[in-house]
């Protein structure tokens, strides 16, 4: 047993140390990703187990268009995989991306969540949303603009403004609404926090459920996880409600997990069908069934528990204008001194 | 007098040490290029002050808590003999296994309100009475506390080096001269100790300061989380490095200043008699006193978040369900186990440099090997993929040119650059002990061994490692557990298809739930206790006079 299990182990040792041999092997596809692979897994077996392709993973919190930016010409990158609109913007702007050009994308992409030139396109989607206290709190329908109501006071709680989270919801606050009014709505959310914002989306969820303040800011699928993955965070989410809020007269803001071509991509035709995949029905239901996530490809069935927020009606406002806003909503979380 | 070749080697691959260190510092360098006199203006007047305010408090108040467990631990354990003490010695660098990220979750998770604390306290009293007991972890105290208890082993372990070699002459003239125990651990054994202090504290404060994932969810905003939203918030990729490197000036000031003020002081122990004193016996509630006192930072260091893993990886039945975990352990002790092995060894070559043959050279190659430390994990890696890239685009462009066939990114696509991401990050712990340990052994032995016309080979071997003991194993402890702990540098560098035990941790807790990653964190334990006990125990057999 000791023997085998250590024989495996000097094998797996080799195997890194050659690993650039080992990828020699029939079909390829190399994905760099900011989704964690434990997450992406499941999706990139399936696809490999329809097409026989194999599938390379590298996944990292930060830094990967830089990476393949620096490998240049031979950058063995194909696919890059991101969780935010800023992640997308990022590369596309670092020049590491090519024009998806895929029949497929365009049918079954709505166009709102696509590059209109084609370097990146949606895969899922999630919503910025409040988790407000079943108890103390009444109202089932909130705006945006309404967190910085002085009925507020004291009773929000909010993680890191800087967050990307975050700043992709303050991002499209300034697209919505311009710099100006955007800073004395933030002024405003800031006054109104219960403490100095700390933690990550479940502990907004928690602190809520403790009393420490009424209404939490989240994204959709925290939620469903806490309700359905875990039963020690389940009386969190069960003390809570989740409201989808929406602009004033607008929609609820939604944040795109996207996919992009790697400028030198050495197997393209590989990642692309591997991009037309992702967008296909198969991994749109485990986008959404495993994951708790929207599906951007209609026709799909949301999971249940996010199904019972109410129909997400998401804001029209186009993912590439919110992204120019990133560096200023930034600015402005400085300015108002949001997290100290 | 005439360089021998060993000697020339040896300088030799002192400067390129120092050149492999000062690779990503130039490749930061080469980012910072873009002038950003906005982006100043607008860090200088929301940013900073504020940051630098939080990353004082935190520095100071971490210091302080490590230095105070650490050296007060250390010296108990070296200096008396108490009921626990052998099973202490190997417990109390174990909370140097807890990737300080780990230890703010565990924390937060049983101490905040309606976490398991709060729940045993509501069988006494009620809901709000509780909560109002629960101490305020997400805060800047709350981070000092976590932080502190998991970094200490750092001092600890330095301070013992020390502690352990102190001249038996020197405490039993104290002894002879009336001083009490207290006055001889102030006046004697601390100051003699304070090079390895220094070490340590200064460990620990890079450490602190390289740390984003804690302090970012405790609430504490410090200069490296504006490193870090700078760069992907503010979008300055050159703000993000000026900013990294004016960090890394300012702690190299630091550390000149401590150099600095014990310029005149030296602590060369007696060439006559270099034994080891005798454990002092404390007996009855001295004994038990000192017992508590090491005990407990363990048990807040180590048991708490070690019973919270286990009670975890139980409870979600992740030793059947978590197979991947097992290959993640073997890529995490390969890759450890290799930066260890080169980074000791280059350690020991720029200290031995400077030893024979002070210069300009081995002075500056000793002090530039030392400043991997001052960057964080994620900056060093974004510095490091220019040069590493450099050479391996190179090597393509030869084999196209010479018509062989490509070889594609080697030294990324290999594990290299993540193994030569540890070794510049961590060559400061070696170089950090091992000069610390040299500190301590007289310039008269070097002499003696010229006198007599042995090549400094023989003197190194026979004389300087076997009294440098103490000072090697802590170093390899300390590198080999950080390298096992390593996240940022680790992610960005690593090959495709290869995770580690930290990054794997991190897949789930980006999610939101580490708890998932609790088997994964339970081997980084099981992976670091090996070594310690190990080389604590061969540690402690007291050396006589040779």
């Amino acid at each position: 047993m000791i023997t085998s299990r250590t024989a495996a182990l000097a094998a797996v040792v080799a195997a890194t140390a050659f690993g650039t041999c080992a990828s020699q092997a029939s079909e390829q596809v190399n994905v760099y990703t900011y989704r964690e692979t434990k997450l992406v897994q499941p999706l990139f077996d399936a696809f490999s187990k329809d097409t026989g392709i194999t599938v390379n993973v590298i996944s990292a919190s930060s830094g990967l268009e830089q990476r393949i930016k620096t490998e240049g010409a031979n950058s063995p990158a194909d696919v890059l995989l991101t969780v935010d609109l800023g992640r997308i913007d990022d590369a596309v702007q670092a020049g590491v991306t090519q024009p998806i050009k895929s029949e497929v994308i365009e049918k079954n992409v709505p166009a709102q969540y696509r590059d209109p030139d084609g370097h990146w396109a949606g895969i899922s989607m999630r919503a910025r949303v409040i988790y407000a206290s079943k108890e103390r709190v009444k109202q089932d329908a909130i705006t945006y603009e309404e967190l910085a109501d002085p009925k507020w006071k004291g009773k929000i709680c909010i993680r890191s403004g800087q967050h990307i989270y975050n700043n992709g919801l303050f991002a499209a606050y300034i697209t919505k609404h311009g710099e100006a009014k955007a800073e004395e709505w933030l002024r405003g959310v800031k006054a109104n926090l219960a403490q100095k914002p700390s933690g990550g989306d479940r502990e907004q969820a928690r602190d809520v459920a403790a009393g420490k303040c009424d209404i939490g800011i989240g994204n959709t699928y925290y939620w469903a996880l806490m309700m359905n993955g875990d039963p020690d965070k389940k009386p969190w989410a069960e003390a809570t409600k989740v409201i989808l809020p929406t602009f004033a007269g607008g929609g609820t803001h939604v944040n795109l997990s996207g996919v992009l071509l790697a400028k030198h991509a050495p197997n393209k035709a590989n990642a692309v069908k591997l991009i037309d995949w992702l967008a296909g029905e198969q991994a749109q239901t485990i986008y959404a069934d495993t994951n708790y996530e929207y599906p951007v490809r209609t026709g799909i069935a949301v999971n249940p528990t996010i199904a019972g927020y109410g129909k997400l009606n998401a804001d029209p406002m186009p993912i590439a204008k919110i992204a120019a806003n990133r560096k200023a909503a930034s600015t402005l979380v400085d300015k108002v001194g949001f997290d100290n | 007098m005439k360089l021998s070749r060993i000697e020339l080697i040896v300088i030799v691959i002192a400067a390129a040490t120092a050149l492999l260190v000062a690779a990503p510092v130039i490749g930061i360098a080469i980012l910072a290029l873009k002038p950003e006199p906005e982006l100043w203006q607008h860090l200088l007047s929301y940013v900073l002050p504020q940051a630098l305010r939080d990353t004082a408090f935190l520095l100071i108040g971490v210091g302080i808590v490590a230095l105070v467990i650490g050296a007060g631990t250390a010296w108990l354990i070296s200096a008396f003999d108490f009921p626990g003490r052998a099973l202490l010695i190997w417990l109390l660098p174990l909370p140097l296994a807890i990737p300080t990220y780990l230890a703010a979750y565990v924390y937060v998770d049983l101490f905040e309100p309606l976490g398991l604390v709060h729940r045993a306290l509501m069988v006494t009293m009620s809901s709000s009475d509780a909560m109002a007991m629960l101490p305020a972890l997400r805060s800047m105290p709350g981070a000092i506390f976590v932080i502190g208890l998991v970094l200490y082993p750092y001092v600890y372990l330095s301070a013992r080096a020390m502690f352990q070699h102190r001249s038996a002459d020197v405490a039993e003239a104290a002894k002879v001269l009336g001083a009490g125990r207290w006055t001889t651990f102030r006046r004697i054994s601390l100051p003699m100790a304070r090079p390895a202090l220094a070490v340590g504290l200064a460990l620990v404060s890079l450490e602190t300061l390289n740390d984003i994932g804690a302090s970012e969810y405790l609430g504490v905003r410090t200069l490296t989380v504006s490193v870090f939203t700078t760069w992907l918030n503010r979008g300055s990729l050159a703000g993000a490095a000026q900013l990294s490197l004016l960090m890394m000036a300012i702690v190299s000031i630091l550390i000149a200043i401590e150099r600095f003020g014990r310029r005149e002081s030296s602590f060369e122990f007696s060439a006559e008699n270099p034994r080891l004193a005798l454990h002092t016996r404390l007996r009855g509630w001295r004994g038990w006193l000192a017992f508590v006192a090491c005990l407990l930072p363990t048990l807040l260091g180590f048991a708490v978040p070690l019973l919270y893993l286990l009670h975890q990886s139980i409870r979600r039945g992740l030793l059947a369900s978590d197979t991947t975990v097992w290959r993640d352990a073997g890529h995490t002790v390969a890759l450890a186990a290799t930066a260890t092995a080169i980074a000791l060894l280059l350690g020991l070559v720029v200290v031995v440099a400077q030893r024979w043959r002070a210069s300009r050279v081995t002075d500056l190659s000793f002090a530039i090997a030392q400043i991997g430390y001052a960057l964080p994990g994620l900056v060093l890696a974004l510095g490091l993929l220019t040069p590493v890239l450099f050479i391996d685009n190179g090597l393509n462009t030869l084999a196209q040119w010479l018509g062989a066939p490509l070889p594609g990114l080697v030294m990324i696509g290999s594990g290299a650059a993540a193994v030569i991401a540890y070794v510049i990050r961590f060559l400061a712990v070696p170089t950090g002990f091992i000069k610390a340990g040299y500190e301590r052994i007289p310039r008269d032995y070097d002499d003696s061994v010229r006198a007599a016309g042995a090549p400094a080979m023989t003197g190194l071997r026979k004389i300087h490692l076997p009294l440098l003991q103490p000072a090697l194993l802590g170093a390899v402890i300390v590198v080999f557990v950080d390298c096992l702990k390593e996240l940022p540098a680790t992610l960005l560098l690593r090959p495709l298809n290869v995770e580690t035990l930290a990054t794997s941790i991190y897949q789930y807790a980006s999610r939101g739930s580490f708890e998932e990653g609790a088997l994964a964190a339970l081997l980084i334990v099981a992976a670091s206790i090996g070594p310690v006990i190990w080389l604590t125990r061969f540690a402690d057999i007291p050396k006589g006079p040779a």
